[in-house]
């Protein structure tokens, strides 16, 4: 079984990798930064002593997506689980400022995501088999000043795994949406917050476990839910006015 | 992103604010690095060393667990190469079922590599095989020029040997190649044997010379004839085809403590003379008189504190402090066992060992002679004061304190006990002639 891995480079990311290392899994570490990939990959292989490759991605590079999948697959074989891990917060200000920045942060989070999920769904279909997680955010449940360009890309990738779930299920392709509140990362880092802060190891093993399970969709911690419910459900007249 | 963070070692004392960063990998440390603007800098592991070792008031800290990728790993040479913030348990928990060990470990596995390197970390066989420093065969070190170096005993000698035992004072560890070392299984072949007084233990110890690992608990609030007692374990890697099995029931207690943390008992009250007496009289009388050989698990022999989580926190808000020095001399052993039993300031958590002959020197702590590590609820003055009173007597004969677990002695002391501090010192203004790195332990004993 191998599993492929974009945006390697997240501590999230990692965590779920080295979850399939030790299962005996080969995984293909795919980022941006390729000899940051590169090292990881050496990492797994000596931790797990599993097949483990880096190599480069670029999610912005839409026409090489189909044949980014197809060299993942003679390096390691067929993907039997994608996982999707990159990500761009941006910088809301910036985007504000400059429609080249705010372009940038949707092309990463949604239009890349869904041109590269589409090459590995083709993929998979052939076989009819596999499992696509996707990590999207809770910033995309609502629209919020902080951060709305980020969060209506996730929110468009979120409606995007929704579709593509519905698509590939009869297929018996597996879809999986998960959307992760704070787990102890650099956003989260120094950040004074009551609300508890999961680990990346823990917020990896809830992700394969429920890949595992088969299961839809996927809040983590498991408790953001219901923040989330709470969220959603203030009326938009009283939401415009506040600064969450 | 930087973020100011209360930060502190092991023993909670001192606490101080600085600009905090944890890199999730390496162009975010070096990028980190070219971010610091005018602050020193300074790098913090696992914070396991005692006192100020890894603290930098107001200045910039780096966390560095997160950096923490094995590279290379040659399972016929056993040498493994790997980034600094790879800390020793991950290294057992990768290496053990292919059958390897790290050279050298502390009381704890809970320690960086790169921590391991800057306080030339020594453990129960350094009378065999010397300290961390001495199975480390090259580094790769971030300079406060900014150049990344690659050192070793052979290229650019001078920066390799200051770095080990360093304080973190000569620049950042990136990578680190070190020996790991083949073991048959993971279990413990030893023996304990009981120390009536501090004589019987020096005797007990230069015959146990030949064990490849020894340590011994002693009681250091035990006035009169059996001041000094304790209990020596002397043994070393089992041999291929020992057999142990853990009893369900200490399975189970194993399984207990694992889950205890010690962050709910934080209390002050908890540590006084009285509950120390008790614990050293009731830790004493469990291990019956004379020699007795058993097989355990790597990890009750080598971190028996490990087993509960935060335990530094039974000390309380107040924190503790440890005392470390190194003794050429058995005399100045009892007068220091005997001033600190004396003033019935002292903790349970007390070992002896006698080091071997490798000496580092620089800023690297062992030397032959026997060392003696007490932690000390923090009392206060009094308590500096007796530490004081001991660096005297250590003074006196020409050993040292360690500082990796220090956070009061004052810079006249440490500048005896170091003689070699000034070479270190030109060594390191050299590869850092702006002073980039520093830490408030390296202040206090004028090293900035």
């Amino acid at each position: 079984m191998s599993v492929l891995i974009l945006g390697a480079t997240s501590p999230i990311a990692r965590a779920v990798c080295h979850e399939y290392a030790a299962d005996g899994h080969s995984v293909y570490l795919a980022a941006r930064d390729v000899e940051e990939a590169e090292r990881i990959a050496a990492d797994v292989a000596i931790r797990f002593d599993v097949d483990a490759v880096g190599g480069p991605f670029d999610a912005l590079d839409f026409d090489n997506h189909g044949e980014f999948v197809a060299n993942v697959e003679t390096a390691v074989g067929p993907i039997t689980v994608a996982l999707i891990a990159f990500g761009d917060m941006g910088d809301q200000h910036a985007s504000e400022e400059d429609f080249a920045s705010a372009k940038r942060v949707i092309d990463v989070n949604y239009t890349g995501a869904a041109s590269v999920c589409e090459a590995i769904a083709d993929a998979m279909l052939e076989r009819g088999a596999g499992s696509i997680i996707g990590i999207s955010s809770v910033a995309g449940e609502r629209g919020r000043k902080s951060n709305y360009f980020y969060g209506s890309a996730k929110g468009a990738f979120t409606l995007y795994l929704q579709g593509l779930r519905n698509r590939l299920f009869e297929q018996g392709i597996h879809v999986m949406t998960v959307k992760l509140g704070f787990v102890d990362t650099r956003m989260t880092f120094g950040m004074e917050t009551a609300i508890p802060v999961a680990t990346p190891q823990q917020a990896a093993q809830a992700i394969v476990h429920a890949q595992e399970r088969g299961e839809n969709e996927l809040y983590y911690p498991r408790f953001w839910k219901g923040i989330m419910g709470v969220i959603k459900a203030i009326p938009e007249g009283l939401f415009k006015r506040l600064s969450l | 992103m930087w973020a100011q963070k209360k930060i502190s070692g092991w023993g909670r004392y001192p606490v101080v604010e600085a600009d905090c960063i944890r890199p999730e990998r390496r162009s975010e440390l070096l990028a980190a690095f070219e971010d610091r603007g005018d602050e020193p800098l300074l790098a913090y592991g696992l914070g396991r060393s005692y006192g100020d070792a890894a603290l930098l008031d107001g200045g910039r800290v780096v966390m560095t667990r997160r950096l923490d990728r094995m590279l290379e790993f040659d399972p016929e040479s056993g040498w493994l190469r790997c980034e600094a913030g790879v800390s020793l348990e991950q290294i057992i928990h990768t290496f053990l079922p292919k059958g390897f060990f790290p050279p050298v470990v502390p009381g704890t596995q809970f320690v960086t590599v790169g921590g391991a390197i800057g306080c030339n970390i020594h453990g129960k066989n350094h009378h065999v095989d010397g300290c961390f420093g001495d199975h480390v065969r090259s580094m790769e070190i971030l300079t406060g020029k900014g150049d990344i170096v690659e050192c070793s005993r052979d290229v650019e000698p001078e920066l390799f040997w200051a770095t080990i035992g360093g304080m973190g004072l000569t620049g950042l560890i990136l990578s680190v190649e070190v020996q790991l070392y083949r073991v048959a299984n993971p279990y413990i072949e030893m023996e304990t044997v009981r120390c009536e007084n501090l004589d019987e233990f020096f005797v007990v110890s230069e015959e146990s010379a030949d064990f490849s690992h020894t340590v011994t608990w002693i009681d250091c609030a035990k006035r009169g004839a059996g001041m000094g007692r304790g209990i020596m374990m002397r043994g070393g890697h089992a041999k291929a085809g020992t057999q142990h099995e853990d009893g369900a029931v200490m399975e189970l207690a194993d399984h207990v403590m694992r889950m205890i943390d010690g962050r709910p008992f934080e209390s002050n009250l908890w540590l006084n003379s009285a509950t120390i007496s008790i614990f050293n009289e009731v830790y004493f009388r469990k291990t019956p008189p004379g020699t007795h050989r058993t097989v355990v698990g790597y990890e009750p022999f080598f971190f028996p504190l490990d087993a509960v989580n935060n335990w530094n926190y039974i000390y309380g808000d107040r924190g503790f402090l440890q005392y470390q020095m190194v003794v050429p001399d058995n005399e100045a052993t009892r007068e220091i066992i005997d001033q600190i039993s004396a003033s019935g300031m002292g903790s349970f958590l007390a070992v002896i060992k006698d080091f071997g002959e490798l000496d580092h020197g620089g800023l690297s702590f062992p030397m032959k002679g026997t060392t003696l590590a007490l932690d000390f609820p923090n009392l206060g003055t009094p308590l500096l004061d007796l530490m004081n009173r001991l660096d005297d007597v250590v003074m006196s004969c020409g050993g040292r304190v360690y500082l990796g677990k220090d956070a009061r002695l004052s810079e006249a002391n440490f500048k005896t006990m170091y003689p070699e501090w000034e070479k270190w010192k030109d060594i390191r203004d050299k590869w850092d002639p702006d002073g980039v790195f520093q830490s408030d332990l390296g202040r206090r004993l004028g090293l900035s």
